[in-house]
């Protein structure tokens, strides 16, 4: 199997608290692989080391075939590594307009055309392109997120908790847009507490427990897994 | 009396107006680091003594004033790449005992390259005064008004209109973000401090044929720019020249109108006063964020 992204080994801390030990997992091209476990686990530090924003104190992180684990994190987004980081993070006195233009910072061209698919994508932004970002509800802003991730043309987009505190309805459209941009082609690594619709979507999942990778396989047989089913899906 | 009271009002604007400059470049760097860099006066004090010996050395000033500037642009990168950046995952107040540091030592330096002399330039066009109602003012006036009008101009430009304006403000706002767009949040670092330096030196050359320059004159600047920045609002660029006209105009009318020899601590007083019944500045927004 071809992968896109190959993490082997790697762990990471805060201060003298680990993190993250000894984590490896895979994404091949096309694929949309979950990571799901409860909250603490240790999920969100491990995109961040994926993106470079939190360094990793050993294993090796490579991307496309080549080392990436010594990368800035732009280098990295140059690279097609995209991230929607946890709790939306949109630049909040900046408009929706301007948070897209910075989240197509890394390309010179195509910017336009950005801009419009994003506002084909979620129309709503359309009406408030002029407004702050900050002005925007949880769900919009959320929908801000993903399209200025997008705007980066990401060869991996990673996804941090695209459902934290949104209503059923709102979180529904979110999952059908990551529904949609996986029919498109798009890699995805998604991270999610809201393990049920995760697996429902994802091709391959891993199960993350105290910084730790307790158990893999394919989304479906997971979601059918007795120890899943017990510990994350509420059955 | 109207007559004096533009004459105080001419000379605080124009003093008011250094002080904003200084503090637009303390609001540059507390935004994009949460740092009060208190080495902020000693760009404008290497601003202006080194265009006195450029000047002195025979450089016409529009050779030497532009120098004098860049030498201290690249004091400033060279201040955030040797001691800011090295150590950025210190706490703030730590960050902050360093840029004390700096102005320590680049006053030292100071001394010993330059001298412990008072200087001044000659104004840029003569000294015959300009009268206006009775009131009479310098030409240099003109200049520092002219010059911190087009810099203000240009920073607005900058940070409304360029791209890499926007992603000043936007590591500024939220730098976790700002690094997963792919901004190299430490270069943007860099050109705040670059910036910040460009502007307090600017203030420096065009500030010293009126009230002189020495090793340490950038003390008493950066203090009265961080005053005007508190006044208006810390982090606020708007706030910044509001507070730095305040306090310039309010300084001139107290040293007129009631002693001279309190106007340095009727900065002080501004201040107090400032946080005791309005902690966010004149300008400043109350902190309110959606979650």
């Amino acid at each position: 199997m071809s992968r896109l992204l190959e993490v082997e080994g790697l762990a990471a801390q805060y201060g003298r608290v680990a993190a993250l030990h000894d984590v490896s997992l895979a994404v091949a091209p096309g694929q949309l692989v979950a990571l799901v476990g409860s909250n603490g686990a240790g999920k969100t530090t491990l995109l961040r080391a994926i993106s470079g924003v939190r360094p990793a104190s050993a294993g090796r992180i490579a991307f496309d075939g080549s080392d990436i684990t010594g990368l800035t994190p732009a280098r990295r987004v140059r690279l097609g590594i995209v991230q929607v980081p946890e709790g939306r993070q949109v630049f909040a006195p900046l408009s929706v307009e301007d948070n897209l233009i910075l989240g197509g910072y890394t390309r010179r061209a195509g910017i336009e055309e950005g801009i419009a698919r994003a506002f084909r994508m979620f129309p709503v932004l359309a009406e408030k392109r002029r407004l702050p970002a900050g002005a925007l509800s949880g769900g919009q802003q959320q929908m801000l997120a993903l399209a200025r991730a997008l705007m980066a043309a990401p060869r991996l987009l990673l996804l941090d908790e695209p459902s934290m505190g949104l209503a059923p309805l709102l979180t529904a459209e979110i999952f059908a847009a990551i529904a949609a941009l996986k029919r498109a082609g798009t890699t995805i690594l998604l991270v999610e507490q809201n393990a049920t619709q995760a697996l429902r979507v994802a091709d391959y999942a891993y199960v993350m427990e105290t910084g730790r990778i307790v158990l893999e396989g394919p989304g479906a047989e997971l979601a059918r897994n007795e120890k899943v089913k017990a510990a994350y899906l509420g059955m | 009396m109207l007559s004096t009271i533009l004459q105080f009002l001419f000379s605080g604007l124009t003093v008011g107006a250094i002080y904003a400059l200084v503090a637009l470049g303390f609001t540059l760097i507390y935004n994009a680091s949460h740092v009060i860099n208190f080495a902020q006066g000693e760009f404008v004090m290497i601003g202006g003594m080194a265009t006195v010996y450029l000047v002195d050395a025979g450089a016409p000033i529009w050779v030497a004033a532009p120098a004098a500037i860049l030498l201290a642009v690249a004091v400033g990168v060279a201040l955030e790449r040797l001691a800011i950046a090295p150590a950025r995952d210190a706490s703030v107040v730590a960050l902050i005992v360093i840029t004390i540091g700096a102005s320590i030592f680049l006053r030292g330096v100071a001394q010993v390259v330059w001298d412990r002399n008072f200087h001044t330039l000659a104004p840029f066009s003569g000294d015959e005064p300009i009268r206006v109602m009775g009131a009479s003012f310098l030409p240099q006036s003109l200049w520092v008004l002219g010059v911190s009008l087009l810099a203000v101009l240009a920073l607005a430009w900058f940070f409304g209109r360029t791209v890499l304006g926007k992603a000043v403000l936007a590591t500024a706002n939220n730098r976790l973000a700002a690094q997963l767009v792919g901004i190299e949040t430490r270069a943007v670092m860099t050109l705040c401090f670059a910036l910040s330096a460009f502007l307090g030196a600017m203030g420096g050359v065009l500030v010293t044929p009126i009230t002189l320059t020495s090793y340490d004159a950038g003390v008493m600047l950066g203090l009265k720019g961080f005053c005007a920045a508190i006044l208006g609002g810390m982090g606020s660029g708007v706030g910044a020249i509001v507070g730095g006209l305040v306090l310039g105009v309010a300084e001139a009318m107290g040293a007129g109108f009631v002693s001279s020899a309190y106007k340095d601590a009727l900065a002080f007083v501004l201040i107090l006063l400032v946080l005791c019944f309005r902690p966010s500045g004149l300008v400043g927004a109350r902190a309110s964020e959606r979650v």
